[in-house]
């Protein structure tokens, strides 16, 4: 599909490469959103990679739309980069129990055992698509077809950091405690997000992610 | 000179650390925060003598009281117009001098939700992830990532900056209850019916209760989607008006998400944005649309007059302190209503 832009406002476009939640047209959006800030153009403030969009944050006092328009036109010409690919992070988590508090509900609705949920959601390499809803939030394309969930019909009020969730066809980590309706079906020790830390982020958008089970015993002891 | 200024007596409902937000990580999920009225903000700066961008103190709702520590300049921007200094009146959108001792409070907010203490040299928090915007869920930037307490003490940095008598009225925000916001259109332009697109032009909408530094939640006309109100997640624009499946529009504000998955067919420009950042619950809000080219020569127009605010008349260096208050009274009005009129 050609580059599609859809204006924002006077102060954001949004660059749209598809229409569907696909790992090429993701893949396609964090090539231009590599090139556009390997290129540096002025008053851009800030690209942000999604699903299918590029969305650009400008400033229009340093930079023109005509001129930010232009300057994506000429990186949309070139051939595209050769993609380094991103990082693959293991990420343990503690599933079920206290830390898993909905794995046996994904179970039951599936029709299935709690380990074999265990197995399925651990037994696939995912996309990071996008980083979003909370600091360091990633959202986690690939989930098995088996596991796909709905949302609980009403949301926790507070959901702990490093809960890991299904939501329909997507899963993820919620990176600091938060509100939250995805079925929360284990925890990882690991911090996605600590501003006082450097780097504060764990994870970003174009990296891979894979699941390894670890023991409860474990998940304590790494806490400590 | 650095150090403490400003002792918080009370904060209100609500008061942070706020300076233009940190709009660089937004990929990584960090939502930009800052003032919600940032023109009032950066007025405030001009006032003190402030790059424009830093921070100050975003009172909600009014009821704040402080102490100040130690001399210094500070200004008030904001609908506000029930602010003291030792229970005498002072104005807003002028440059004021404080005294150690002398204690400046806010009545209820009436006029607008949201006003700006800015003090000569800023506020001196650290810095986290380029801004510092206090982020309340977050828990971090501003004072320890929370909101101010009594018993705070807020540090200044160094100043020493021209600072500005007043702020001519031709530059101050028009705050009002009942409200034209103009609206560009968004990314899911197409996502409204033609029925409500109309409606959204032309009947007026009520600011409801569900208010805060996220965003504001409109009632009116249900409107409708051609397609559903659900979308594959996309980034947000400030001032997005997005429209989910309830057809009651939300306008998102400085502390909102950075990707969200509902349709947002317009968005209101920057410009506007500070005045529906004022609205209390009951105000009137009503969109008018205009294209993206007027809407830039509005804003380039704006930032014009703004980023030359240091031509604008009346300025006085700021090293003309030394020679103290006497002298100032010669030129500021509101310093010489304060003590009594020993202006010459």
């Amino acid at each position: 599909m050609k580059p599609r832009i859809q204006i924002c406002g006077e102060t954001a476009i949004s660059v749209e490469l598809g229409d569907a939640v696909d790992p090429d047209v993701n893949g396609r959006v964090h090539d231009l959103c590599r090139r556009l800030r390997a290129c540096g153009v002025p008053g851009v403030l800030c690209a942000v990679p999604t699903y299918r969009a590029l969305f650009i944050h400008y400033d229009p006092w340093e930079c023109s739309l005509e001129r930010l328009l232009l300057g994506l036109e000429e990186i949309c010409e070139e051939p595209p980069a050769e993609s380094a690919g991103g990082r693959v992070i293991e990420i343990p988590v503690c599933y079920g129990g206290e830390c898993g508090p909905d794995l046996a509900e994904v179970a039951a609705f599936h029709g299935i055992s709690e380990e074999e949920v265990i197995a399925l959601h651990a037994g696939t390499t995912y996309r990071v698509y996008m980083i979003g809803f909370t600091p360091g939030f990633p959202y986690l394309g690939g989930l098995d077809p088996q596991l796909h969930t709905p949302r609980k019909s009403v949301p926790r009020k507070r959901v702990a950091a490093g809960s890991v969730g299904i939501a329909d066809s997507q899963t993820g980590i919620y990176s600091i405690e938060s509100p939250g309706g995805w079925r929360i079906i284990g925890r990882t020790p690991l911090v996605l997000f600590d501003p006082r830390r450097e780097p504060p982020f764990l994870v970003e958008a174009g990296d891979f992610i894979r699941f390894r089970p670890m023991s409860r015993e474990d998940y304590e002891r790494s806490r400590a | 000179m650095n150090g403490p200024v400003l002792e918080i007596i009370r904060p209100g409902p609500l008061a942070t650390v706020q300076d233009l937000g940190r709009a660089g990580f937004q990929h990584m999920g960090v939502p930009v925060c800052g003032a919600m009225d940032s023109w009032a903000l950066r007025l405030g700066n001009v006032l003190v003598g402030n790059p424009l961008g830093e921070a100050g103190i975003e009172i909600t709702l009014g009821g704040f009281e402080g102490r100040f520590l130690r001399e210094t300049w500070f200004a008030l921007t904001g609908p506000n117009d029930s602010a003291f200094l030792n229970g005498a009146a002072v104005p807003a959108w002028r440059a004021l001098h404080a005294r150690p001792g002398d204690r400046l409070s806010l009545g209820l907010a009436e006029r607008g939700a949201r006003d700006y203490v800015c003090l000569a040299g800023g506020v001196d928090v650290p810095i986290v992830l380029g801004s510092k915007a206090t982020y309340l869920p977050g828990r971090f930037g501003g004072l320890e990532g929370r909101a101010l307490r009594s018993g705070d003490v807020i540090c200044a940095g160094p100043s020493g900056g021209r600072i500005l008598e007043i702020v001519p009225e031709a530059m101050r925000p028009r705050y009002t209850s009942e409200m034209r916001l103009r609206i560009v259109p968004g990314p899911q332009e197409e996502s409204l019916s033609e029925s409500s697109w109309e409606m959204l032009l032309s009947e007026p909408f009520q600011v409801t209760e569900r208010c805060d530094r996220m965003g504001c939640l409109l009632k009116g006309p249900v409107l409708s989607h051609r397609h559903g109100p659900d979308i594959v997640s996309d980034g947000i624009a400030p001032g997005s008006v997005q429209v989910p499946g309830s057809g009651q529009p939300f306008i998102l504000l400085a502390d909102r998400p950075t990707t969200g998955g509902y349709t947002k067919p317009a968005v209101v420009a920057s410009f506007d944005v500070p005045l529906i950042a004022q609205a209390l619950p009951g105000w009137v809000v009503r969109f008018e649309r205009i294209s993206v080219w007027e809407a830039r020569e509005i804003h380039l127009r704006r930032e014009y007059f703004l980023r030359r605010s240091a031509e604008w008349k009346h300025t006085v260096d700021l090293f003309s302190l030394k020679e103290g208050p006497s002298h100032m009274n010669s030129w500021s009005f509101s310093d010489s209503r304060r003590r009594g009129g020993h202006c010459k």
